[in-house]
């Protein structure tokens, strides 16, 4: 990697790390070990499945918030506050600087999802006292989620590349939304007809379809995941993040700062 | 590399990125009824959604209902004989918004008929209008729906009578109400009977696929009726004359019908060698009881775009 | 080789939000700056001043023209490298300390590993920030944060420097030291462009200023010959509450002080005041060349442009 965006993402991460994410770390453990605590006085059939179930959306949630929240500062932020100016004023391309924030959140995402894996597998341990070969499964939902953190920082960028903290904010959290009902998008598609039909595939392609990453039920229950699955998931995690950050470097590249 | 470049590497990227994942995603639905696992509603428990929707249920109420919609409408169409999800996400619908009238019309109309035109399960479509009355009480239409799940499903012409009974007594309520719950007595078999029920239940939705399901038993009633009266002039015929009428023709001269009679679809019926009245295209009138040539199975309901 | 050479610099942008219409913000910009240079840009607010700042930094893009620096186009990344910007009332990421915002920056000019560490040091001792090192910028005051504007703007020992309004949100003591910042960086051969919309620090900074109103340049020269004496006359100040009567016969206006005379006499009358004021046993303190101010000049600059823009209209 270029030494310039290896820089970039790399103070990325370090101001992430130190305004917002430290506090969500802090308050992803006490939400589990509290629940953990909980359900353990409780119930005794699906102590576990609910340590899962609870663990991995929270896992999901915080990581959504923090893709979106962090995201659409990247680039409007350093605009309203001029600091983008001192570092274009500088050897540094504007593409340099999308990549390099993109890559400074991504990984500051994979850090954190790290972390909040171990209080995962912290509180699951906490009531079943040992590890099964199912709870494996668990490390593809984690996977599946950041890749969905991955597209969803690459949203986040772009939406941040043309428009207000606040629009970007709305922006991707709909696309959020949308794509978790991708997939009735798109079966409805398949029954409209005429202008609907053709108004509906184009979206149902456009958006990001992430109900095919929310495995957390089905993992909970121990079903077993396709390894077509992984594959097609990580791909077009692939696809859709360099297709967003294509978008954003378009757009960044012939913008006026103003 | 200058602006300009970067650009078109940009766009040029864009454009293949685009492709890539939406080839994909045309890919996986291509492999997914072996991948993905069938339908699975994992969380069935309508108390635990209404506590989970944080307050938004009626928003999670029209997408459980888009969703049954979606899952009977594909199913439908993919010839499927079976809809074992329609009882419980109708069943979460209305727990999660009790008024929302068009999901109770929806199971009386496709939850209780025998597969392959519904789900096959009137007792649960009764529970559910059941449950609908006990939150609306004061609207017609949910006895209605229960009288005609008793009626046509159940053949349970008492029960019918009563629901509809309940329901004449409503405020506002249909004027027809009370004349079903009449009929019911004497003359629930006659088809005059089955045509009230049919017409109230096309005038009264807004529903498509219920206002279309509408259309094709009363367009199946006329032919059932039609047969049945062409039938009895067949026998006139035999007995004045010994024979069997040679063609539809002979029989409306001898019969003085006015004219030739035709179906729906403006076709003439015809006469077998046998002596049977049958219509021309069974395959257009899946839900006949009469008409069809002995041992017809209908492949699928076919919805006619708004013939009447 | 000058260091900028603009070249037409032109910039429009389209406002309203139906209809747009183009409204200029730069009218076509010819300027040249010599090498070793400290040039003043001088306009009042809105000017268009920062305008060209971006558009020379490639933070907006011209709607036509082009400009060269240090020889080069004016987008070439290479140029960067070289030269220092400070933006007006900088602003940085909150939660990195003073010593790690300039590393980064150290990092993106492509300071070697070797010297980053030492350039880093004796930029913060130059600006008068080591003791503060460690602290986050979010803790700073807007007179530090301008510090650290500065320093990140000379950290890489850049050959041209442009400054935005260094002087805004300054004390009197941290203007003096800009000041003296900008005199050190003259003398060690640096070119210095900085706008201004404060006359006083152009005078006492620039060798060559611009005056630039909306979105037109106004004037242009050396600060010597836009200010060098007009009329020929000059100023004698001396001590001793009196005013001699050969002094009076020169025709000179005189204000009285409390011990101190001031007047206004001219150039060639210069010589025959000494001697009255010798004669009368006088204290001369001070004879110097009255120069029109720039204040004068720029005021009347303006005003010349407004009165032609009303005739024109």
């Amino acid at each position: 990697m270029n030494s310039r965006i290896f820089h970039i993402a790399s103070n990325t991460f370090r101001e992430a790390v130190r305004d917002r994410v430290l506090y969500n770390l802090i308050a992803f453990a006490l939400l589990l070990s509290g629940a953990a605590v909980f359900v353990g006085q409780i119930s005794l059939e699906i102590e576990k499945l609910v340590v899962i179930n609870l663990g991995l959306t929270a896992v999901s949630l915080f990581g959504v918030v923090i893709a979106i929240f962090i995201g659409i500062g990247l680039v409007s932020k350093e605009i309203e506050k001029r600091t983008l100016y001192t570092v274009l004023s500088r050897p540094v391309r504007r593409w340099e600087f999308i990549v390099g924030k993109f890559f400074g959140l991504a990984g500051t995402l994979v850090v954190n999802t790290f972390f909040m894996a171990i209080g995962v597998f912290a509180a699951l341990f906490y009531v079943s006292h040992r590890f099964i070969r199912a709870d494996a499964l668990i490390f593809v939902a984690l996977y599946f989620a950041v890749l969905e953190f991955i597209i969803l920082c690459a949203l986040a960028l772009l939406f941040s590349s043309f428009s207000s903290p606040l629009l970007s904010a709305v922006f991707a959290f709909s696309l959020f939304v949308i794509g978790s009902f991708a997939e009735d998008l798109r079966s409805f598609a398949g029954m409209a007809h005429g202008f609907t039909r053709w108004l509906a595939t184009g979206a149902a392609y456009l958006v990001p379809n992430f109900s095919a990453f929310n495995i957390v039920s089905s993992i909970a229950h121990e079903q077993p995941v396709a390894p077509q699955l992984i594959l097609h998931n990580t791909l077009y995690a692939f696809f859709y993040a360099a297709m967003a950050l294509s978008g954003a470097v378009l757009i960044f590249e012939n913008r006026n700062l103003k | 590399m200058s602006r300009r470049n970067t650009s078109i590497v940009a766009a040029v990227c864009l454009v293949i990125f685009l492709g890539g994942s939406a080839a994909l995603l045309h890919h996986s639905d291509q492999i997914r009824p072996t991948t993905a696992p069938e339908d699975a509603l994992y969380i069935d428990s309508p108390k635990f959604l209404k506590r989970a929707s944080l307050g938004y249920q009626g928003l999670l109420a029209d997408i459980y209902w888009t969703r049954a919609v979606q899952y009977f409408g594909v199913r439908h169409h993919n010839h499927a004989t079976n809809y074992a999800l329609l009882a419980p996400l109708l069943e979460i619908t209305t727990q999660l918004d009790p008024q929302l009238m068009v999901a109770y019309e929806f199971g009386a109309s496709f939850l209780a008929p025998a597969p392959p035109s519904g789900a096959g399960e009137p007792e649960r479509a009764i529970q559910l209008m059941e449950y609908g009355i006990q939150q609306n009480p004061e609207n017609w239409k949910l006895y209605y729906d229960l009288g005609f799940v008793y009626y046509m499903n159940l053949k349970d012409y008492r029960k019918a009578g009563d629901a509809f009974a309940r329901g004449s007594k409503v405020p506002h309520a249909l004027p027809v109400l009370k004349v079903l719950a009449a009929q019911m007595a004497e003359h629930a078999e006659d088809f005059a009977t089955a045509r009230i029920l049919w017409s109230a239940t096309y005038q009264n939705t807004r529903d498509e696929l219920i206002r279309q399901n509408a259309i094709e038993h009363l367009r199946a009633l006329r032919v059932d009726e039609d047969v049945t009266h062409l039938q009895e002039a067949v026998s006139r015929f035999t007995g004045r004359t010994g024979t069997l009428p040679s063609s539809m023709a002979e029989l409306a001269a001898v019969e003085h019908l006015p004219g030739v009679p035709v179906d729906p679809d403006g076709r003439p019926y015809i006469i077998t060698a046998a002596g049977r009245v049958e219509v021309k295209v069974p395959a257009d009138f899946p839900f006949a009881v009469k008409g069809l040539p002995p041992g017809f199975k209908p492949e699928l309901p076919r919805f006619h775009p708004q013939a009447k | 080789m000058p260091a900028i050479e603009i070249l037409g610099l032109e910039k429009s942008y389209k406002v309203g939000f139906w209809i747009k219409r183009p409204r200029r913000a730069l009218h076509p910009l010819h300027l040249t700056v010599e090498d070793g240079e400290v040039f003043g840009f001088l306009g009042p607010n809105g000017a268009g001043k920062t305008t060209t700042l971006k558009l020379l930094m490639g933070l907006v893009f011209p709607s036509s023209g082009s400009a060269r620096i240090l020889g080069r186009q004016w987008t070439d990344p290479e140029v960067k490298a070289q030269i220092g910007f400070l933006p007006e009332q900088p602003y940085f990421y909150d939660h990195l300390t003073a010593h790690e915002l300039l590393n980064y920056y150290a990092q993106l000019s492509g300071v070697s590993a070797k010297d980053r560490s030492r350039r880093v040091e004796s930029t913060l001792q130059r600006v008068g920030l080591k003791d503060v090192r460690g602290v986050q910028l979010r803790k700073f005051s807007k007179g530090m944060l301008q510090r650290v504007g500065i320093a990140q703007a000379i950290l890489h020992d850049p050959k041209l420097v442009f400054f935005d309004e260094p002087m805004s949100g300054l004390d009197p003591v941290g203007r003096r030291e800009v000041r003296d910042l900008m005199e050190q960086l003259k003398h060690e051969g640096k070119t210095v462009f900085f706008s201004t919309h404060i006359l006083s620090d152009a005078e006492a900074l620039c060798d060559r200023v611009a005056i630039i109103n909306k979105g037109e340049l106004r004037g242009i020269g050396a600060i010597d010959d836009l200010t060098s004496s007009v009329q020929g006359k000059v100023e004698v100040i001396w001590h001793g509450a009196q005013v001699p009567v050969s002094m009076k016969a020169l025709g000179a206006e005189c204000h009285i002080t409390g011990e101190t005379v001031r007047a206004i006499i001219g150039e060639a009358q210069q010589d025959a005041a000494i001697d009255a004021l010798r004669r009368e046993h006088l204290r001369l303190i001070a004879i110097t060349p009255v120069r029109t101010s720039l204040e004068a000049y720029f005021v009347e600059k303006l005003q010349h442009a407004e009165s032609k823009a009303r005739t024109a209209v």
